[in-house]
């Protein structure tokens, strides 16, 4: 048995609808998540399918007037959805801290980089100019920047992809927060750098017991730092199990197609996988029904529920939908 | 920085020179001379013969112009033919006038545009934003001179609230408290006419840079870090939106002191725009070349101020 | 049999600097590269954001200026503009951009952007042309309804397939693809790849793969090159560089790749570690003096790499 305290977050039935032209469309459709102490839980997909919906969801930053948040995301005792902005920005930054995608947009050209990483403790701690100032430079040394003292001074501009997305983690990270929200924290950077910056958010783990929410598309990413994964398609969790399940027993149609399509395969020669047709739109995805068969239409509608739920396959190995028992791949039996 | 100043600086000494020398050959090329306008019935040909003579009109073109040169050298920017006074004591005079008539203008244009500016990129859509884009859409599409005259006629004729012409009252003691109220006097309703059809480009670059700033990353990191949204607005979003009007403002300041034409002939204010105006239509080369070679300098200068200004303000240029 | 030989080829922008802005030094973005692709083959060039691997791609289609070197596209040499138009080089070689939204005019409908090359090159009555267009977008898989719509009605997947049809459009002899698949989701990326690969066979074109993602170009090409700092550290077969490698660098590369290896994560890691490890002690063994990447030594017939004579017996001697 898990120990209650364990638990960081407590996402039931999380709806995001965005309002297109006057209609309201779910981009987040009944998302279901619990994360914990010491866990990285990737959420995976291709875009538009909803991942970064659930995490400007959890962290409360969308567009208040076309967004429309139902359902619960638990912290501790608090309902994130529906919490007043003053409360929320006593959570944002202090209890729940976010890294993006892109480093330079992320940080503002016109302040200095020390100072950004001070604002955040400016809003949520008692400390003085020194003392900001000596948090600032410890957490440079935690995230490993050089000099950081000089780096204290410096504008975005003049630092290296590298550097600026380690700056960004200072921010997220200052006022050591119990979750850590990721969205794609490397997709921006060179292969060699990402491998930094994820075995420093790793280490980041090690030493806070945080937990970490890692929303990327990479599966790569996912195999080399995930505990628990999501894997999300057309606003749905479609599948979700340990890591290794994942991995080794992919079950869902689209879990597997989208391994079967990565070119890392050992057979060079041959085609990669396609997977048919295209994700429909917001405004074109179907209402009922399992969200994937029309890219699979050589199986059969009866494979499929006509209201998909999901099914606990194996204990913590979730699956939308039946048509999983029957699928197959073209050309194979 | 200084030393890219110092240079930039440099710099403008071959471009003064090719202006001086565009704006003498143009002058030259006026039909007629500062002479010809006295030539009536009573004149004497040879009187005019010998003024031509005597100012050195006669002279080959280059004699004049090095000549002028040197004297500009000198700071001696010489004497009107005209009003047979020194070209810098007239310019001084204008200059005053037009530099506060300018300032007053300039500060109650920024004092309009910009909250107008925020409050449209702020409410983008709403009703704020959308009569703030009408009265946009007016003050640019009227004419200055339509505007200026209908201001004129509206609250200098008909309601009598403003002196129509002249710069201060007539009879009034200068250096006292009266005429510097007098001064203010005539100055409110122009400054605040130009004040008002100036306001469009300060507006428009302010909405714009607030709603394009708004949905930058970087104001998203802001508010994760649980920053009130009154204070990202104000230090961070407003901050880089001001950045395009900053670039502006040096060729503002020195603007202050080239004057409107426009505004001054139909307030008949005593100022550069109207000396600028005066001079062309009397042939008054020598104001005229020095008019024109002190509006290149002020373009000049406001650049460079501009680039100084920006490269202060934004870490991401410096002058090279 | 090559198309394509590049010799020593250096692409370098000049530093400017100081109180005259006089030329101090230069970003040698390429510096001295030579490798050279065969007909019909996919060679991949590999290197991190800033190591030339773009800078190389633009020069051999044409749109930068080449410092010094030569490009030879069938025994000519193509940095002279005159041999490019005699060869009709600019329509035997096309360029595939990474950003499909950006490199397809917006206010173009799909037949004018693919017919647009056609149009440069050769003389088509309208129907010939539009059967080709039809023609094109069949190939690459999109729908004839295609012609008539704009570049933003279709996914990013799509317009990278527009823009290979554009790049195919006037049967070129070799393909410049920068990045072509890297701002696209997987599953769209198999999609293109695919294409690509078709093309190739039915045409037998040559493709440059510029990629920083060394997954793909295992999957598209026989032989490759690894890019870094303005030069080359390392060509070989596909073999060679992916179970062989040598440099420093292309084992710190690949060891950086995250593999899809659950089990093996953490021997993975500590094997990333002792690389980067190696790789931050003895920089003076991997690069020369001033950090500069050594000249290429023959390690095979196909197989190079950028170290010292005696680092390569070394290593080939640990090896057996």
């Amino acid at each position: 048995m898990e120990k209650q305290s364990d638990l960081l977050l407590d996402i039931q039935h999380l709806h995001t609808a965005y309002r297109l032209q006057g209609d309201f469309y779910d981009a987040a459709d009944d998302i279901n998540l619990t994360l914990k102490k010491d866990e990285i839980l990737a959420i995976v997909g291709e875009s538009g399918c909803g991942k970064s919906t659930v995490a400007s969801s959890i962290i409360g930053l969308y567009d208040h007037k076309n967004t429309k948040v139902t359902g619960d995301i638990l912290y501790n005792e608090l309902n994130l959805v529906g919490l007043n902005e003053d409360l929320f920005n006593k959570v944002r930054g202090n209890n729940i801290g976010m890294i993006f995608q892109d480093p330079l947009a992320s940080l503002n050209p016109l302040m200095r980089v020390g100072d950004q990483v001070a604002e955040t403790l400016y809003y949520h701690t008692k400390m003085n100019d020194k003392e900001r100032h000596a948090r600032v430079i410890e957490l440079f040394n935690q995230v490993g920047m050089p000099n950081p003292e000089e780096m204290y001074q410096m504008y975005p501009h003049e630092l290296s992809g590298g550097l600026r997305q380690r700056v960004v983690i200072a921010i997220a990270i200052a006022c050591k927060p119990e979750i850590i929200i990721a969205d794609e924290p490397t997709t921006a950077l060179d292969v060699t750098i990402q491998a930094q910056i994820l075995d420093l958010l790793e280490d980041i783990q090690r030493q806070s017991h945080s937990g970490i929410i890692l929303i990327t598309h990479d599966l790569g990413v996912v195999a080399e730092t995930a505990d628990e994964v999501a894997v999300m398609y057309g606003g749905q969790i479609i599948e979700k199990a340990d890591v290794k399940t994942i991995f080794s027993h992919p079950l869902h149609p689209y879990t597997r197609s989208l391994l079967n399509s990565m070119p890392q395969t050992e057979d060079e020669e041959d085609d990669l996988h396609v997977i048919q047709g295209t994700v429909p739109s917001l405004k074109n995805m179907p209402c009922s029904g399992c969200r994937f068969a029309k890219r699979i239409p050589w199986i059969p509608a009866s494979a499929h529920e006509e209201e998909p739920v999901i099914h606990e396959v194996e204990p913590g190995h979730f699956v939308r939908c039946t048509c999983y028992k029957t699928f197959h791949f073209q050309g194979e039996k | 920085m200084w030393k890219t100043v110092l240079r930039r600086f440099l710099i403008m000494i071959p471009q003064l020179l090719i202006l001086s020398l565009l704006v003498f050959i143009l002058a030259k090329m006026m039909p007629g001379d500062p002479f010809t306008g006295l030539i009536n019935p009573n004149s004497d040909p040879k009187e005019i013969a010998r003024l031509r003579q005597e100012y050195g009109l006669n002279d080959a073109p280059w004699v004049q112009y090095t000549r002028w040169l040197g004297n500009l050298f000198h700071g001696d920017l010489g004497e009107s033919y005209i009003q047979q006074v020194p070209v810098s004591s007239l310019i001084w005079d204008r200059a005053v006038n037009t530099f506060w008539l300018s300032l007053l203008t300039v500060i109650i244009s920024y004092g309009i545009s910009i909250p107008m500016g925020i409050s449209a990129g702020r409410h983008q859509d709403e009703w704020q934003d959308q009569s703030i884009q009408i009265f946009n859409y007016v003050t640019f599409a009227i004419p200055g001179f339509v505007f200026y005259i209908l201001g004129l006629w509206l609250f200098g004729f008909v309601l009598n609230w403003f002196p129509i012409s002249g710069s201060i009252g007539a009879g009034v003691d200068s250096g006292t408290l009266a005429a510097f109220g007098s001064r203010l006097y005539h100055m409110i309703l122009p400054a605040i006419l130009s004040a008002l059809i100036t306001t469009t480009g300060t507006v428009q670059y302010l909405r714009t840079g607030i709603v394009d700033n708004k949905v930058e990353d970087y104001v998203r990191t802001a508010r994760s870090k649980g920053v009130p949204e009154r204070v990202v607005f104000d230090k961070h979003i407003l901050r880089n939106s001001l950045l395009p009007i900053a670039s502006f403002f040096g060729t503002t300041i020195t603007g202050l002191l080239g004057g409107s034409m426009i505004i001054e002939s139909v307030f008949s204010y005593p100022g550069m725009g109207k000396l600028f105006l005066d001079s062309i239509g009397q042939r008054d080369y020598t104001t005229l070349t020095a008019l024109i070679l002190l509006f290149g300098i002020l373009t000049l200068v406001g650049n460079l101020l501009s680039d100084i200004i920006i490269s202060i303000i934004d870490p991401r240029i410096r002058i090279k | 049999m090559s198309i394509i030989d590049i010799k020593n080829l250096k692409v370098h922008y000049p530093i400017r600097s100081g109180f005259f802005n006089r030329i101090t030094d230069y970003v040698r973005a390429v510096d001295g590269i030579n490798f050279s692709i065969n007909e019909g083959e996919t060679y991949g060039l590999i290197g991190e954001s800033g190591s030339g691997k773009s800078t190389t791609g633009k020069a051999i289609v044409g749109i930068e200026k080449v410092t010094s070197g030569q490009i030879f596209y069938k025994d000519v040499d193509i940095t002279k503009a005159r041999n490019r138009r005699r060869l009709d080089y600019n329509k035997d070689v096309q360029m595939i951009f990474q950003d499909s939204m950006s490199s397809l005019n917006p206010r173009k409908r799909i037949e004018d952007i693919i017919a647009e090359p056609i149009r440069n090159f050769e003389n088509l009555t309208t129907d010939e042309e539009r059967r080709r267009v039809q023609e094109l977008l069949d190939i690459v898989g999109m729908p004839s309804d295609a012609i008539y719509k704009y570049p933003h009605e279709f996914s990013g997947g799509q317009r990278q397939r527009i823009g290979v049809a554009r790049a195919v459009a006037t049967h070129p002899k070799l393909i410049v693809a920068d990045e072509p698949t890297s701002a696209l989701d997987l599953s769209v990326q198999a999609q293109v790849l695919n294409f690509m690969k078709h093309i190739q066979q039915q045409y037998n074109i040559s493709y440059l793969f510029i990629s920083h993602d060394l997954g793909v170009v295992k999957h598209m090409s026989e032989n490759l090159a690894i890019m870094h700092r303005g030069r080359l550290v390392e060509i070989g077969t596909r073999d060679e560089i992916y179970n062989h490698p040598m440099h420093i660098y292309t084992k710190r590369l690949l060891s950086a790749i995250p593999k899809v290896d659950v089990d093996h994560r953490e021997e993975n890691k500590k094997h990333r570690e002792e690389v980067e490890h190696e790789f931050q002690e003895d920089q003076s063994k991997w690069y020369d003096k001033d950090g500069g990447v050594f000249p290429l030594q023959k390690v095979s017939g196909t197989h190079w790499v950028a170290l010292p004579q005696s680092e390569v017996k070394a290593q080939l001697k640990e090896e057996k």
